[in-house]
């Protein structure tokens, strides 16, 4: 509660920390409700409309080369890359954390193994990887979410494993373990809570990795098929018209930028206000 | 050193050897048949395309498959193209120089900026400098590559015409390529309009990926750099009346070693950052081999460079370790975790 208590009092009490969350919020808002905000269907076309620029009539934000309006293909964006990255850190942390709780807890050929495969992971280059995973399983949102859990995984395990390591000899797991709780307990109920802290730190950071690894491969044309518009989607669309239609390559990557931007602060500020130790160098590299 | 070497090397070994395990599934693992996918649309009997599946030895087992791609690729044999039928590894040796020009000058810009800012941010913690040093930073790594590329398009090729925006080199340049480095080439033959072509050409898509590094390397050297600020040793080398230039050298030789080790776990994101900024640059390299090849389902190519491309990154790796051990005496005297 203390550690609570002390991250929500650095929250408030530091404006770029607090404008960062408003900033998440109001983006999960306009993802939320992007049927009621869209002004239009973002896949409708209109080609006597095409690439009209910002403040036209009917189209504040202009529009794409067959004339859908861009604000509305933004809107539904949003929705695109949140729901991808929530839902990708979210899997890949659960994967994560039950390997790293595992291999921690019972160490030995058990750990071996499974820093083994960590390592082995670990040697591909990160987009890389999920290139590879999402050319075996094909483009589309449900793969991009697989390969992102199937790449992301290792950061959260070995931090948990570290974690664990260091817990599993403190009095109160011994004291827990002497009264006969059994081991899927001790992991879950007295270690789990102890390390949600730092499990906390790199789930907001790999957010903005995931979100931005998102909009790579869609940008490859390896992502969202393009009825989905998504903001990599929307950018690589626009790339062919860079000479033409500046706003279609520029918009959609200062989406991205923004919502990035602002998860790092927010994930650069709970480490900081969770670990009294970093706040002397708060702008350390983010967990690796 | 020579022990430490040794084990480092073993430990390469055994990694190598499952990237290769990881990429052979890769196709293996594809569903759909790869001969249905070259022959699709066309009129070939199911004989023809045994035939085809015979000469590629995909009737063989899995074993039997992989004993052959990994022998093959130990030779230097990637099998052949199911597109262009050329080798496979005549395809990387003629796109991975390219990377490796765009990955090595992206890294020296990075050191250019980010050193000096990180000195500065270190040194004068709190002040102006370190906060629009760290502000910039952070912009740096929230910025996607492809986007930062696109933006510098538009800035310095479509308004300003500075730069050109795809391509390695302008066509009448008349350049022979001996090691397939195109600056290095040109420089060895005298060819200077060569050479200040390549730079121009060089200069947007090196930017861009150097400042997604330059951005994490300024990170990661402030944070080093603040935990040797304040300790002892430091005290003393100042109450001795030595220089800043000494004086900052003793800090950069304990702040280097950690730095080194990120970055080299980084080197992982620069060479997949190189794949995307390859594509908006239209930039001749592995990046953009992996992506067509993916789209042409030519998967032979996808498998023989992305075996390669992880093979530069275990060897980047194994290159920053050695250095990381020559940096740290105490690190070679330890033994190494497997």
């Amino acid at each position: 509660m203390n550690r609570l208590r002390r991250t929500y009092q650095f929250l408030g009490g530091s404006w770029p920390i607090a404008f960062a969350m408003m900033v998440i919020v109001i983006f999960v808002v306009v993802g939320v409700l992007a049927p009621v905000l869209a002004p239009q269907d973002p896949n409708a076309q209109d080609l006597v409309a095409r690439l009209q620029p910002p403040l036209s009539p009917g189209h504040v934000l202009g529009t794409d080369v067959l004339g859908r309006d861009v604000l509305s293909r933004l809107i539904y964006g949003t929705r695109v890359s949140l729901v991808v990255g929530f839902t990708a850190v979210a899997l890949a942390g659960v994967l994560g954390v039950v390997v790293g709780l595992v291999s921690g807890y019972f160490g030995g050929w058990v750990d071996s193994v499974f820093m083994r495969v960590v390592d082995a992971w670990l040697a591909f280059p990160f987009l890389l990887m999920a290139i590879a995973i999402v050319a075996i399983l094909g483009p589309g949102l449900k793969n991009i979410v697989i390969a992102l859990a199937i790449t992301g995984w290792v950061v959260h395990a070995r931090l948990v494993r570290g974690e664990t390591l260091s817990l599993r000899e403190r009095e109160f797991v011994l004291s827990a373990r002497g009264l006969g709780a059994s081991r899927p307990a001790i992991m879950v109920q007295h270690i789990l809570p102890n390390i949600l802290a730092p499990i906390l730190v790199v789930a907001t950071l790999e957010l903005g990795v995931v979100i931005v690894t998102e909009a790579s491969l869609s940008f490859l044309g390896l992502g969202a098929d393009a009825s989905q518009s998504s903001w990599g989607q929307t950018l690589a669309d626009g790339r062919a018209y860079i000479t033409q239609a500046w706003w279609l390559v520029t918009l959609p990557g200062l989406a991205i930028f923004v919502v990035v931007l602002a998860v790092n602060v927010l994930g650069d500020g709970i480490r900081d206000a969770l670990d009294p130790r970093l706040q002397s160098r708060r702008n350390a590299d983010t967990p690796v | 050193m020579l022990r430490f070497i040794v084990q480092r090397l073993g430990q390469t070994v055994i990694v190598l050897f499952v990237v290769s395990l990881i990429v052979f599934s890769l196709v293996h693992l594809t569903p759909g048949d790869p001969v249905d996918a070259v022959f699709s649309g066309q009129n070939v009997t199911a004989q023809q395309k045994d035939e085809y599946r015979h000469q590629l030895g995909l009737d063989k087992s899995l074993p039997q498959q992989y004993l052959a791609f990994a022998g093959g690729a130990v030779r230097g044999d990637l099998g052949t193209s199911l597109r262009s039928g050329r080798p496979v590894w005549s395809m990387i040796a003629t796109t991975l120089p390219a990377t490796l020009e765009l990955v090595l000058a992206a890294l020296v810009i990075a050191i250019v900026i980010a050193v000096p800012v990180a000195i500065v941010s270190a040194l004068r913690q709190g002040s102006v400098w370190d906060r629009t040093g760290s502000f910039a930073a952070l912009f740096g790594i929230s910025m996607p590559s492809f986007w930062l590329g696109m933006m510098l398009i538009l800035v310095f090729s479509v308004s300003l015409h500075l730069f050109p925006a795809s391509g390695r080199l302008s066509i009448d340049t008349g350049l022979s390529q001996l090691s397939g480095l195109l600056l290095l080439d040109s420089a060895l033959q005298g060819n200077w309009q060569a050479f200040v072509s390549g730079l121009q050409h060089l200069a947007l898509p090196a930017l861009t990926l150097g400042a997604a590094i330059a951005a994490t390397l300024t990170r990661i050297l402030r944070s080093g750099l603040l935990e040797v600020k304040d300790q002892d040793y430091v005290e003393a080398l100042w109450a001795r009346g030595l220089s800043f230039w000494q004086v900052l050298r003793h800090m950069m030789r304990n702040a280097l070693p950690a730095t080194v080790i990120v970055m080299g776990v980084r080197i992982g994101v620069l060479l997949g950052g190189a794949i995307v900024v390859e594509t908006v640059f239209s930039w001749p390299g592995m990046g953009r081999l992996i992506v067509d090849s993916i789209r042409s389902r030519d998967y032979p190519v996808v498998q023989g460079a992305v075996l390669a491309m992880a093979v530069v990154f275990v060897l980047f790796n194994l290159a920053t370790d050695l250095l990381h051990g020559w940096l740290d005496p105490r690190v070679k005297h330890t033994k190494v975790s497997a």
